[in-house]
């Protein structure tokens, strides 16, 4: 690639206690690429986007942004960082009791100056800010319910909702954390589509935490595995091949690993 | 067995502490009639001037309320541990909402009396700082008890601590936080309408004045009158709560 890296992992250790949740993790993320992490729940899916996107110190180890180092961000530095990544919640993580659009509108706080900064204070936004809002629920398809409250709307609609204000924030990256984890299957491929979409048509870095392979075959331009905290597999998706699935998930059974989201879904799980 | 009987003990003593002697009640029934006389015929001669201590009634609780959110939002916002930026602002915070629940608010307007001089901005002040006290418990009780999701919502896109608060906390906090609000007003009317009996100003002061003087009639229409407001603030306050939540 001739690009530099978006973010480079080196030699990533998180500890909690005597329990290693990432183990000398090493590896680099180009612009604009979709990368999806998969693995068992506690494999450090979670550790590792909560440390990219500095909630939580590493242990050891570097995490650069760019040319930036992370592990040594306070303050406003810490604040215009996460202004540059876009998070995305299992649980989205929306104010519930605000409307749609004033939900939208958060991503845009860390872009106002002056007035308009303490205007943002009382819930005033100017024409152009709105603008931009309304631009945003517009891409993920949610024009028709700007003035409701968002504790109304489903969960896939408040998925989309979470997108639109990641997208009003402009972030350079969007670090999903099981962004479909919680829908159904309609829902959660609906969702993934928006991500995919609006990340290739803005030309964001997305690295999303999937625990459905299939999502990950799918919608991914890379993949990386974690077992235990090691980084077991690092390529396209392609090269996940069933020996590769079962290095990665250990014991479950890997025809279960290959279902078809539009057709199956949690249901399965819940044969098995 | 044993707790039991130790609870009748202790309950047995108390009587004595406070001469719990109900046969008395019954021995002086008939003084009781006499006065139940007077209270059965309010005098209306000076209704007017009762009606306009109410009145200040209302405004010294309604100031009251206003300090006491002023106190209330500062000191409770720092005194919730998952918002206090140092643990020693949490303390000093939740210490000074202490002290000023702890005191009666009686015992303020003792201390503002002396200061402020008699009349209701001395019922006010004392109003409004124990108030505080009490709002600002509740309110640091309501924030520690919010949904942390919805706020890291809010600090993940990189707002400042401010919007922090004012997306994130203050949408999730506000409906209960009214409705303390109009709680306490109502209960700040009540304690207002006996404040004057220690110079605090408001009809508290007509009261204590007509029943020392054993003048039943005008006693008996001071208590129809605060009766009357106390119901009338409480159906405005439930049709604000309606409203509004």
């Amino acid at each position: 690639m001739l690009h530099s890296p978006i973010i480079t992992l080196d030699h990533v250790t998180k500890r909690f206690e005597a329990k290693r949740a990432l183990d000398y993790v090493t590896a680099t993320i180009q612009p604009g690429e979709f990368v999806a992490v998969i693995g068992k729940s506690g494999a450090g899916k979670t550790t590792l986007l909560r440390c990219l996107a500095c909630s939580t110190p590493v242990t050891a180890g570097l995490i650069r942004f760019g040319e930036q180092d992370l592990t040594t961000l306070r303050g406003t530095a810490l604040r215009l960082h996460r202004a540059r990544v876009g998070m995305i919640y299992q649980q989205f993580h929306l104010v519930r009791r605000l409307r749609v659009l004033d939900n939208v509108l958060i991503g845009r706080l860390p872009h106002l100056s002056g007035w308009r900064r303490w205007a943002a204070l009382c819930r005033y936004f100017d024409a152009s800010q709105r603008e931009i809002a309304l631009r945003c629920l517009d891409h993920v398809g949610l024009l028709d319910r700007v003035w409701q409250r968002t504790d109304t709307l489903s969960g896939g609609e408040q998925q989309r909702v979470a997108i639109a204000k990641i997208l009003a924030q402009e972030p350079q990256v969007i670090l999903a954390d099981e962004p479909v984890a919680s829908l159904d299957v309609m829902n959660g491929a609906l969702v993934m589509e928006t991500l995919r979409r609006i990340a290739s048509t803005a030309g964001l870095t997305v690295v999303a935490n999937l625990h459905h392979v299939e999502y990950a075959r799918r919608y991914a331009d890379r993949v990386l595995g974690l077992r235990g905290g090691r980084l077991v597999f690092d390529g396209s998706p392609a090269g996940l091949t069933e020996a590769v699935l079962v290095d990665i998930f250990g014991d479950v059974p890997s025809d279960a690993l290959g279902f078809r989201p539009m057709v199956v879904g949690e249901t399965v799980w819940a044969i098995s | 067995m044993l707790g039991t009987l130790a609870m009748a003990v202790a309950l047995g003593w108390a009587a004595q502490v406070i001469e719990l002697r109900p046969l008395e009640l019954l021995r002086d029934l008939g003084n009781i009639g006499v006065f139940l006389k007077g209270y059965l015929n309010p005098s209306f001669t000076h209704v007017g001037m009762y009606a306009w201590q109410c009145v200040i009634t209302v405004c010294i609780a309604l100031w009251g309320t206003v300090m006491a959110i002023v106190i209330a939002v500062p000191l409770g916002l720092l005194g919730a541990r998952n918002l206090a930026p140092h643990p020693a602002l949490y303390h000093a915070a939740r210490r000074i909402l202490d002290l000023f629940r702890a005191v009666n608010e009686f015992v303020f307007a003792l201390m503002f009396v002396t200061a402020v001089g008699l009349g209701p901005f001395a019922g006010m002040l004392a109003l409004g700082i124990h108030t505080g006290g009490v709002l600002g418990k509740l309110l640091s009780e309501t924030v520690e008890a919010i949904d942390p999701g919805q706020v890291e919502g809010v600090a993940a896109v990189g707002a400042p601590r401010l919007h922090v608060i004012g997306f994130g906390v203050v949408p999730q906090i506000l409906p209960n936080f009214l409705s303390y609000i109009l709680l306490r007003f109502e209960s700040d009317i009540r304690s207002a309408s006996v404040i004057g009996m220690v110079g605090g100003g408001g009809i508290g002061f007509y009261l204590w004045d007509t029943i020392r003087a054993f003048n039943d009639r005008d006693a008996a229409t001071v208590i129809l009158l605060i009766v009357v407001m106390v119901v009338c603030v409480d159906i405005i306050s439930a049709r604000i709560r309606r409203a509004v939540i």
